[in-house]
């Protein structure tokens, strides 16, 4: 009997301190944070932020945190509206079943109106914080990512992270209208980036989640045209890529310290997916090696991006002390 | 509902209720804060 909790043998029914309640209550914390999927939420956060610093102008400390936290509570937003959605085949797929939702913890209309009040709240604080482009934006973002991605595409087309990956891209544009109150070449040319970058690191995902993805009828690339097509796919998507990084110095808005990271690690990323092109594999395109190089240029993908786009803020670092 | 189930119910509405007042504090903090920078900024 040693291992049930003192509140159940609480036969009085005193409040006492359970160790078993307490972490409970904590873990009931994990869950409303887990539904803003704060592994995502980084990245977003993070080429947000990078939007912000390259753009032109100067804002205040607590104006730039605020538009920084607006992105990361918008994107949290999405997170929580998409497992509402999709809480039927999270809960088929091995990779999401202990998500909230589909694990019974939090009741699916309390996350969507946890999701709803965080996304009209980020628009509504960018709004009155900083401008009506950033919110604008911001709201466009939101809105591609809730009812093009996720409602619309997501169980319909292969294209599906193709078009619905414009919704990742949007944070460089909300950082740099934050600042500006307009839009440019620059943030364009780093929503592209990221738009481009996007097929690459999910089909490498979807590649090792392929049974996942078939059984919960999601038609993602693998499982409509096979594994071989989606490493044909990968390895253009990546040759597309490689070039476009490059842009930014090219047209003058980054130096040489962009230039070479841009280089180095487009070279990097193009053997990555070579691998996953060359993988060992059974005629119908399975990967023999369960699939290793492509869970390793999925991991290399998201290196990827943090650190070309840290190459770009230092760079813009360096060439304002210079 | 038993009573340790109760305990546990009246546990959480009370983590609820401090992280609500946290986030509202924080929020107050947040505004206050932007309308100096504003003030500062225009």
């Amino acid at each position: 009997m040693s291992d049930l909790s003192p509140s159940l043998n609480n036969a009085g029914g005193e409040e006492t301190a359970s160790p078993r309640l307490l972490s409970a209550d904590f873990s009931e914390a994990r869950d409303w944070i887990a539904l803003l999927k704060p592994r995502v939420m980084s990245l977003v956060v993070f080429s947000g932020f990078i939007g912000l610093l390259v753009a032109p102008g100067h804002l205040h400390p607590v104006l730039a945190f605020t538009a920084v936290l607006c992105i990361a509570i918008a994107a949290g937003a999405c997170g929580a509206i998409n497992m509402w959605y999709d809480r039927d085949i999270d809960a088929i797929m091995r990779r999401t079943r202990n998500r909230p939702i589909p694990a019974g913890r939090i009741e699916p209309s309390a996350a969507l109106g946890y999701g709803i009040v965080l996304a009209i709240g980020s628009v509504l604080l960018m709004g009155v914080a900083l401008n009506v482009t950033a919110a604008g934006v911001l709201a466009l973002s939101i809105a591609f990512y809730v009812f093009v991605y996720t409602m619309w595409l997501k169980r319909r087309t292969p294209q599906n992270i193709v078009i619905g990956g414009a919704a990742g891209a949007f944070p460089p544009l909300v950082g740099w209208a934050a600042v500006t109150g307009s839009l440019d070449v620059m943030p364009l040319v780093m929503f592209a980036i990221i738009f481009i970058w996007t097929p690459p690191h999910f089909w490498s995902l979807a590649l090792f989640a392929n049974d996942d993805y078939r059984r919960a009828g999601v038609p993602m690339l693998p499982v409509v045209a096979g594994g071989k097509e989606t490493r044909r796919q990968i390895v253009i998507y990546t040759l597309l890529l490689v070039p476009l990084t490059l842009v930014p110095w090219l047209l003058g808005f980054s130096g040489p310290v962009y230039a070479i990271a841009a280089g180095v690690l487009g070279a990097g990323f193009l053997i990555s997916v070579w691998r996953v092109a060359t993988d060992r594999q059974d005629a119908t395109g399975v990967s023999l090696t369960n699939d290793a190089p492509a869970r390793a240029a999925f991991r290399f993908s998201i290196a990827y991006l943090f650190i070309l786009f840290g190459a770009l803020a230092i760079d813009h670092c360096v060439s304002r002390f210079i | 509902m038993t009573d340790a189930e109760a305990a546990a119910f009246r546990r959480k509405q009370k983590g609820r209720n401090i992280a609500m007042l946290v986030a509202l504090s924080a929020l107050a903090a947040l505004f206050f804060a932007i309308t100096i920078a504003k003030l500062k900024h225009f």
